[in-house]
């Protein structure tokens, strides 16, 4: 029987070979905790009995959900974290050092075919490499810290091939939102997504990302983008599924016919066209988050806003994944382009994306966002509206006032 | 009531619940369960955390807990006096983390519970029961590992009797 590539990796982990389906338990190559899970993990490790971690330099803690330390409640937690590390000898990455996902791939933490346990339900971006990213809570994050190991379900696997190309000025978001209005925000739960196809074969390693760290956002256990045309900073063997693998289901979607989408408050899979809302008013815009904080994405609203101003009515938030990515942005000009044109930088993290710090919108407000979620008080606010869109269309919107389309801003030419 | 069954009225909510509204990120960055439960669902209905007594059934539909991996979630409902959920269909990591801190979770359909109805839960035999209406419905069998872990009362409890996981 042919695989797909989470029937494969399962396998390799499982040490027999398995089918969706099967319930396994298997060996995991690394396990993820951020500054949200890894306090509940680390007490949760303590009452199982726990006094040593199964492999320290396989046991990763982030500090990046609420980083710097916005109170004392949560500056305790964060040194919780670094006691914990100190004594096990985990990997700790500070405050400041950007958001886990960015982190794990940009330092090469997550390689194709590895099973990664995160403690955050967008451990499934690792599809991007080739890697099974699964999300859990922090009592199944402290099982793996004991015994290196957990039990899974071998998911269903569906299908998604997106053939042409994406126009210039639509991005990676833009395309996975549109694979959202197809599933809902339920449609692949239990399941494994994977990506195919010339438009997604074209994609860099920073837009690979995107479109995985959405997989959640349909309800999947993962998803994995298809590794043809992946380039990696490093050598490796690329993790292949089969050729004529079983798949539950196939989507089947035209890239050149996507165009720059919107979510609409309160959930992700309430997908439109921009054009269909364009001019409703916008008072905060955001950038940044492990689904678009990259330098690509700061690139692409560099391109949109240099040598202009952000609406008098609108913040424009900057939020680095990661120092490295603002170092280069800093190094190549991005950051100043988008400091001349009025836009704010907070420290490389989650920010305001999970509504504890740095730019909580105020009531009534319309906020948006290049961010993954956008469920009623997700930026800390009940009463705010959050509309998610690719980097483009925030800096677009965050120029006019208004939800604008980023192709109607004249940066971007179609190619022949 | 037996061991193995919860008896409780049931509050019942809508489709796509989603963790940001069983408890919003702000008040996550905590390990006081106390302070979890005081905010829980408050987005979704401010009336709930006055209107639950201790025992009381949580009743919703398709999806529910998706979003976040925050076990803050289940945490959250069960602090706050929950002693179990019944829904449509559950988000995987809301569902992996209910069973892991010992909430039930049950999956069940066509049990047409209106608020305040009088439930019985059957946890080794996976049934809902409508004392109102009298109707009964069977939910989803849970798989071992999870019936193992509810058994123990949690993921902790199940390490700590067995070391390590054990598939029937």
């Amino acid at each position: 029987m042919s695989q797909t590539l989470s029937e494969k990796i399962i396998s390799a982990h499982a040490g027999r070979r398995v089918s969706a389906g099967d319930l396994v338990v298997a060996r995991v190559d690394c396990a993820m905790a951020s500054d949200t899970t890894a306090p509940l993990a680390i007490r949760a490790f303590g009452a199982m009995g726990g006094s040593r971690v199964w492999e320290p330099g396989r046991c990763v803690l982030v500090i990046d959900h609420a980083a710097p330390a916005p109170n004392e409640r949560i500056a305790n937690l964060h040194a919780m974290m670094r006691e914990f590390a100190a004594r096990e000898g985990c990997v700790l990455f500070e405050s400041g050092e950007g958001i886990c996902h960015q982190l794990m791939v940009e330092r090469g933490l997550v390689r194709p075919g590895d099973l990664v346990i995160g403690a955050d339900s967008h451990t499934c971006t690792y599809g991007a490499v080739g890697a099974m990213g699964v999300g859990v809570g922090s009592t199944d994050l402290a099982a793996v810290l004991l015994t290196g190991k957990t039990w899974l379900r071998v998911p269903q696997t569906i299908k998604i091939e997106v053939a042409g190309r994406l126009r210039p000025g639509v991005c990676a978001k833009d395309l996975v939102l549109r694979v959202l209005k197809e599933t809902g925000i339920a449609g692949a739960t239990y399941r494994s997504m994977e990506f195919y196809g010339a438009a997604v074969a074209r994609l860099s390693l920073s837009e690979r990302m995107t479109v995985a760290n959405m997989a959640i956002e349909a309800g999947a256990k993962t998803g994995f983008v298809h590794p043809a045309g992946l380039e990696l900073p490093y050598s490796a063997t690329p993790a292949l599924p089969d050729p004529d693998a079983g798949y539950e289901q196939t989507i089947r979607l035209d890239g050149d016919a996507i165009g720059p989408m919107l979510s609409l408050p309160h959930s992700p899979d309430r997908v439109v066209p921009v054009d269909d809302r364009v001019g409703d008013k916008v008072d905060l815009a955001f950038i940044g988050t492990c689904v678009n904080g990259r330098l690509e994405d700061l690139q692409a609203a560099a391109r949109i806003v240099e040598g202009r101003h952000v609406h008098p009515g609108v913040r424009l938030l900057i939020g680095p994944a990661s120092r490295q990515v603002f170092l280069e942005a800093v190094n190549d000009g991005t950051v100043a382009i988008l400091a001349a044109a009025g836009a704010t930088f907070i420290p490389p993290g989650c920010g305001p994306c999970v509504g504890t710090h740095n730019g909580v919108p105020g009531d009534g407000e319309t906020v948006v966002s290049a961010g993954n979620r956008n469920f009623k008080g997700r930026m800390g606010n009940p009463r705010a509206r959050i509309y998610l869109a690719s980097p483009a269309t925030v800096a677009a919107s965050a120029l006019a006032g208004h939800i604008a389309n980023p192709l109607q801003t004249g940066c971007f030419e179609e190619q022949p | 009531m037996s061991a193995g069954h919860i008896r409780g009225r049931a509050h019942v909510y809508g489709d796509h619940i989603d963790t940001d509204a069983i408890i919003p990120g702000k008040y996550t960055k905590t390990l006081d369960l106390t302070s979890l439960a005081e905010h829980v669902l408050e987005d979704l209905d401010p009336r709930f955390r006055d209107a639950l007594q201790p025992g009381d059934i949580l009743v919703a539909g398709v999806n529910f807990g998706c979003g976040s991996s925050r076990e803050q979630a289940p945490l959250a409902l069960k602090a706050a006096g929950v002693a179990a959920v019944v829904a449509r269909s559950f988000a995987r990591i809301f569902f992996r983390n209910a069973i892991n801190i010992g909430l039930p979770a049950l999956e069940a359909e066509g049990a047409d519970i209106s608020p305040g109805d009088e439930l019985v839960l059957d946890l080794a035999g996976g049934t809902v029961e409508n004392l109102k209406s009298g109707r009964v419905v069977t939910a989803t069998r849970l798989p071992p590992v999870m019936l193992d872990i509810l058994q123990a009362g949690g993921l902790v409890e199940y390490l700590k009797r067995y070391g390590d996981y054990r598939l029937m």
